[in-house]
């Protein structure tokens, strides 16, 4: 490859340079045009979220205006203070926290045991159902919606946190598989050796895997928060009071009811989104990495 | 002796191990059995029921499914409305992501910045998502109408007209494309540089690396997220149900939409049921002619190398 490109090379020095310089001035060129599309498509995506802070931070004079204003001026924050006069936001973040923390307790050590039982420890018919949680995966949650309702009304758990933790605490097979991989790239080595001195696989699992697999826990860990503090079919048909709403269904009835109060509804759809902002932000390779494990899978 | 006690140890030491392997899988089986497959029996026998939660479940024959697809013209309005919508997110979306992942992996300097540009508004969570494209698509001082009008162009009504309700709703959804944008990411950074090298040394020009090498090798991340987002916008709910409700003039009536309508607003919790299961068998059906065709134009190197 090298050999041919020597030889096409032309030999006078005058022509190479000149090239070269049409060459750097194009690159350049191409640069300039990649960052001016990048910039113009990245003001188009942010657009939408700098807008729901501005309109915030603004007071109803500045909202309610032609042209658009971007800049709060002032900057007013007395619509953070009021959503709270609408909509108990603080109860729906306390909901959702709760929901939240029972989804990633679910994910880290449950989903963890069983991706450890299905990864290091041999049993009969142990892949076949593997193979079986597998095809769990396949099944949409709208077959078992109806029947689910109905038997949950009938273990009165309706309106309580149950429906939306029991499962998740008993394992999501998404996360199981994600972690089984995982587990299944750690050498088997120490746990031999660890079993031959008669350690339980309890005791292993707890302390030579689990503190191996923080990257892994973290992704599942962020993966199964999100779906908490996002999900909003599953409160909307579980919950019915509001003193158990959780923020997304708390926000939607604030809306259905105020449609007009741009500043507050701005103000706390901002504070919905700030937590997983915050998370994004410190957890950013986690993210990456799960997204890309996701579409490993094809 | 010795050796049949031997033996003997080594086999309680495989039960024991066995049975350590299933009691560490009996939460996940619990809630397999109680949560899923139950439930899904309980469905297909609930889809040839007629059961309002206040009365006792009655037998009703195969009356649910001859209703849906004879009398029920919301059936046929609400399955329209969602092929429409599907048919024109999936392509877009897929459009979008691509050619994001192309600008993005590219070597200029402030990569990360943008990437995370990009990516940021498919973390913003669905309702506030929702309600923040309320407020911009809001016809007199919504953002859009507001840019449009300083062009000299008056804006359509968006959630409130039956025309632009729909391409208003794949707007919003588009712009959460950055998930499978870093999906693509990942696809294009496992395409190996030789390839690119190789064509260029046959002179091919930017576009025809594209045609040959990027999508070729990209063909099994596109099967994947095509299959995925068939799948998940097919049971579009969220975003209609908190933006539109289902209006104006039922235009955003979306499949789930109106199952969710029969199920816990009218309970008719039968009739809901079969809903569920023709769209589950729909959704299959589709997933399985998918991976029939994917063998024309998927290509997975592993198979021919």
């Amino acid at each position: 490859m090298a050999q041919q490109n020597l030889m096409r090379m032309p030999s006078a020095a005058g022509v190479l340079s000149r090239t070269a310089s049409i060459r750097r001035a194009r690159r350049y060129l191409g640069r300039v045009t990649t960052h001016a599309v990048l910039l113009a498509g990245a003001i188009v995506f942010a657009m939408p979220f700098i807008w729901m802070v501005s309109t915030s931070l603004k007071a109803d004079r500045q909202i309610f205006h032609w042209p658009p204003v971007w800049i709060p001026d002032p900057v007013i924050w007395a619509n953070y203070p009021d959503v709270f006069l609408y909509a108990p936001l603080h109860l729906y973040f306390i909901n959702t926290m709760i929901i939240a923390a029972a989804n990633v307790f679910g994910a880290v050590f449950t989903c963890s045991l069983a991706a450890y039982g299905f990864s290091r420890v041999r049993a009969p018919g142990r892949d076949a159902i593997f193979m079986v949680m597998i095809s769990q995966m396949m099944i949409p949650a709208i077959v078992t919606l109806v029947p689910l309702y109905i038997l949950y009304a009938q273990l009165d758990w309706i309106n309580t946190f149950l429906p939306l933790t029991v499962p998740a605490v008993l394992g999501t097979p998404f996360y199981i598989f994600m972690l089984r991989q995982f587990f299944l790239t750690l050498p088997m080595e120490t746990q031999e050796a660890a079993l031959i001195d008669g350690a339980s696989h309890l005791g292993i699992w707890w302390r030579i895997i689990m503190p191996l697999s923080t990257p892994a826990l973290a992704t599942v860990a962020i993966f199964s928060f999100m779906f908490a503090w996002n999900d909003f079919t599953g409160p909307l048909i579980f919950l019915n009071g509001r003193e158990k709403f959780t923020l997304a269904l708390g926000l939607q009835a604030f809306l259905f009811e105020r449609r007009t109060i741009w500043g507050p509804l701005m103000a706390a759809s901002t504070m919905m989104t700030f937590p997983i902002m915050v998370v994004f932000f410190l957890a950013q390779k986690y993210f990456v990495q799960g997204i890309a494990l996701t579409g490993m899978k094809g | 002796m010795t050796a049949m006690l031997l033996q003997k140890r080594r086999l309680s030491m495989r039960t024991q191990e066995a049975l350590t392997c299933y009691l560490f899988l009996l939460p996940w089986a619990i809630g397999f059995l109680a949560f899923v497959i139950g439930p899904v029996i309980a469905s297909f026998v609930l889809s040839f029921m007629d059961y309002s939660v206040v009365t006792p479940p009655r037998f009703a024959g195969l009356s649910n499914y001859t209703v849906l697809f004879g009398e029920d013209t919301r059936f046929g309005l609400s399955m329209g409305n969602t092929l429409y919508y599907v048919g024109m997110y999936v392509p877009l979306h897929l459009l979008v992501a691509i050619a994001l992942a192309l600008f993005l992996n590219q070597q200029v300097r402030g990569m990360p910045a943008y990437r995370t540009l990009f990516y940021i508004p498919s973390i913003v969570p669905l309702v506030a998502g929702a309600i923040l494209w309320v407020w911009i698509l809001q016809p007199e001082w919504g953002l859009i109408n507001s840019l449009l009008n300083l062009l000299g162009i008056e804006g359509p009504l968006w959630l409130a007209s039956t025309e632009w309700s729909k391409p208003a709703l794949i707007v919003m959804a588009l712009w959460g494309s950055g998930s499978a944008m870093i999906i693509f990411l990942a696809g294009l950074q496992g395409v190996p540089q030789h390839l690119y090298e190789a064509a260029e040394i046959d002179g091919a020009n930017r576009w025809q690396r594209f045609v040959n090498v990027t999508l070729p090798m990209l063909s099994p991340t596109i099967f994947f997220l095509l299959v995925l987002s068939v799948i998940g916008s097919f049971q579009v709910f969220t975003t209609a149900y908190v933006m539109t409700g289902g209006g104006p003039a039922e235009s955003t009536l979306f499949y789930m939409l109106y199952l969710y309508r029969r199920a816990f607003v009218f309970l008719n919790m039968g009739y809901a049921a079969a809903m569920a299961w023709i769209l589950f068998l729909g959704i299959l059906a589709l997933t399985l002619v998918q991976f029939t065709l994917a063998n024309r134009w998927v290509y997975y190197e592993a198979e021919r190398r």
